[in-house]
C-alpha cells in the first residue's frame, strides 16, 4: 500500500526539456488561481455584508439614539435601480417616521483599487458620518481615510449637498472646498466623490427607499 | 527532517501526527503562531482548525498531483498550492466566522510560512496515494489542533490569577510544560513496555 511507490516518486528526469518544468509550475498557478477564485466567488458577498455590519454598529454609535427608535441593522434593503450603483440601505425612523438612512457606496478609483464607504445621512439630507468599511490603499499614506487613523474623514459631519454648494463638493486643487489628505490626493478624491454620488442618490430617490418593505422582492430584485 | 512513515499502516499514519510525531511537541515547528495565537482556547482552536483544513486540503491535491509535479519545481509548486488554500480558508472565515476573523484573523495568513505544512506536501503527499496523505495530513493538522488547544485552555485558565500565563512568556512556559510532559509518557513508555 503506501509504502510502494516511494522509489518511484519525484524520480530525477535530468533529461526532460525545461518547458515541461515551466508547464507543470504553469499548471500549478492556474490551479492556485481557479482554488482562490472559487473561494472569493463563494465568499464574497458575505465579506462585504460582514464589514458593513460591522461598520454599521459603528455608525450606529455615531447616530444619535433619540433620533431613531427602530431597529435599523434589520431594516435594509438592496436597491439596484437601472443607471445607478446597487446599494444597501438601512432605515432609521422614529414612530414609523423615517430619519434617517445608512448608504453603502462604492468609490472604484482609490489610489489601489476599490474602497467601500458608508455614508449615514438624515432626511433633510446632512451628512451624520460616513465611514470606510475596506479598501487596499497604502499603509501609512491612503489609509488615513480609515476613522481610526485621521479625523480627516469626520470632515464631512454636517455636511449637506447645499454646503458646500454641489459644484464645490470636490478637493479644493479640483476646484472646490473640501481638503485632501495631504499626500493621499488620490485616495481623498475618491471618497469625496463617492460621498457625493451617495449624497446625490439619496436625494433622487429619498421616497423609495423609505417606501419599500425591508425584505421585499422589490427591494431585492435588481441582486 | 521527518522520514515519510509510509510504511505503516492507516492507523499509524494517523497517529503519528498526533503523537510521536507531532507537530508542536516533537518536531517544534510551526511555533510562531502556535505560541502568538494560544492566549484562550477559542482563539486556539480556530487557528487549529484553519491548520487542519490547509494541510488536509493540500495534502489531497499534491498527492492526486504527485505524478505531475516536475521535480525541478517541486517547491514552487508546494508553495503555490498552500498559498492558495491559505488565501482560500482566510476569505472563508472571514465569510463565516468574521467575529473570530477579528482575533485570529492577522495569523490566518501566517499560516503559509507554518513549516508543517511543507513538511508534509513535500516528505508524504508527494510520495503516497490520496488516501494515506489524507490521513496523514488529518493526524498533523489534529496534532496541531490539540496542542494548540491545550495551551489556550491552560493559559486561559492561568491567565485570570496569573497575568504572566497570557502574556508571550506564558506560552512559552506552557508548551515547555506540554512538551516535558509528553516526554515523560514517552519515557514511561519505552522504559517498561
Ligand atoms: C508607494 C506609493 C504609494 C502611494 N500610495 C498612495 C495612496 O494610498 N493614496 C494616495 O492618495 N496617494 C498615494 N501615493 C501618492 C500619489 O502618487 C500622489 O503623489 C499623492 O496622491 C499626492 O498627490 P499630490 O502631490 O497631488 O498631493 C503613493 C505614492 C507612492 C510612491
Amino acid at each position: 500500500m503506501a509504502g510502494q511507490e516511494q522509489e518511484l516518486g519525484m524520480p530525477v528526469r535530468a533529461n526532460r526539456p525545461g518547458w515541461q518544468a515551466v508547464a507543470s509550475l504553469a499548471g500549478f498557478a492556474a490551479a492556485a488561481g481557479l482554488v482562490v477564485g472559487l473561494a472569493w466567488d463563494s465568499a464574497r458577498e458575505r465579506i462585504a455584508d460582514n464589514e458593513a455590519r460591522r461598520v454599521l454598529v459603528e455608525l450606529s454609535a455615531v447616530l444619535p439614539a433619540a433620533l431613531y427608535d427602530n431597529e435599523p441593522h434589520r431594516d435594509m434593503i438592496r436597491l439596484a435601480l437601472p443607471d445607478d450603483e446597487p446599494r444597501q440601505i438601512w432605515r432609521a425612523r422614529r414612530a414609523g417616521k423615517p430619519v434617517a438612512a445608512v448608504l453603502t457606496s462604492l468609490a472604484p478609483d482609490g489610489y489601489s483599487g476599490q474602497i467601500r464607504l458608508l455614508v449615514a445621512v438624515t432626511i433633510d439630507g446632512r451628512i451624520l458620518g460616513v465611514r470606510v468599511t475596506s479598501h487596499s490603499e497604502t499603509p501609512g499614506i491612503g489609509d488615513v481615510i480609515e476613522a481610526d487613523k485621521s479625523a480627516w474623514i469626520g470632515s464631512f459631519d454636517g455636511r449637506s449637498l447645499g454646503e458646500p454648494e454641489e459644484s464645490r463638493w470636490r478637493l479644493r486643487k479640483d476646484g472646490g472646498d473640501i481638503d485632501a489628505i495631504t499626500g493621499a490626493t488620490i485616495s481623498s478624491r475618491a471618497v469625496v466623490a463617492a460621498t457625493r454620488r451617495a449624497m446625490q442618490y439619496f436625494r433622487r430617490h429619498r421616497e423609495d427607499i423609505f417606501a419599500i418593505p425591508a425584505g421585499s422582492p422589490a427591494a431585492t430584485s435588481g441582486d | 527532517m521527518t522520514v515519510p512513515a509510509s510504511t505503516g499502516s492507516h492507523r499509524e499514519i494517523f497517529l503519528s501526527g498526533i503523537w510521536s510525531n507531532s507537530p508542536g511537541m516533537a518536531q517544534l515547528l510551526g511555533l510562531c503562531p502556535l505560541l502568538a495565537v494560544s492566549r484562550t482556547l477559542v482563539a486556539g482552536l480556530a487557528l487549529g482548525i484553519a491548520t487542519l483544513l490547509v494541510v488536509c486540503a493540500t495534502n489531497a491535491l499534491v498527492s492526486l498531483t504527485r505524478h505531475w509535479i516536475d521535480a525541478r519545481v517541486r517547491l514552487p509548486a508546494l508553495v503555490l498550492i498552500i498559498a492558495a488554500f491559505v488565501t482560500s480558508v482566510d476569505l472563508l472565515f472571514k465569510a463565516w466566522w468574521f467575529e473570530l476573523y477579528g482575533e485570529i484573523g492577522l495569523f490566518i495568513p501566517l499560516i503559509v510560512t507554518n513549516c508543517v505544512i511543507l513538511s508534509r506536501a513535500e516528505a508524504f503527499a508527494s510520495r503516497n496515494p490520496l488516501l494515506p496523505s489524507l490521513l496523514d495530513g488529518l493526524g498533523h493538522g489534529l496534532g496541531f489542533l490539540l496542542v494548540l488547544a491545550a495551551l489556550g485552555t491552560v493559559r486561559e485558565l492561568l491567565g485570570n490569577g496569573l497575568l504572566v500565563a497570557s502574556l508571550p512568556p506564558g506560552g512559552f512556559f506552557a508548551l515547555a510544560g506540554l512538551i516535558a510532559l509528553r516526554n515523560f509518557i514517552q519515557h514511561k513508555r519505552t522504559a517498561d513496555p
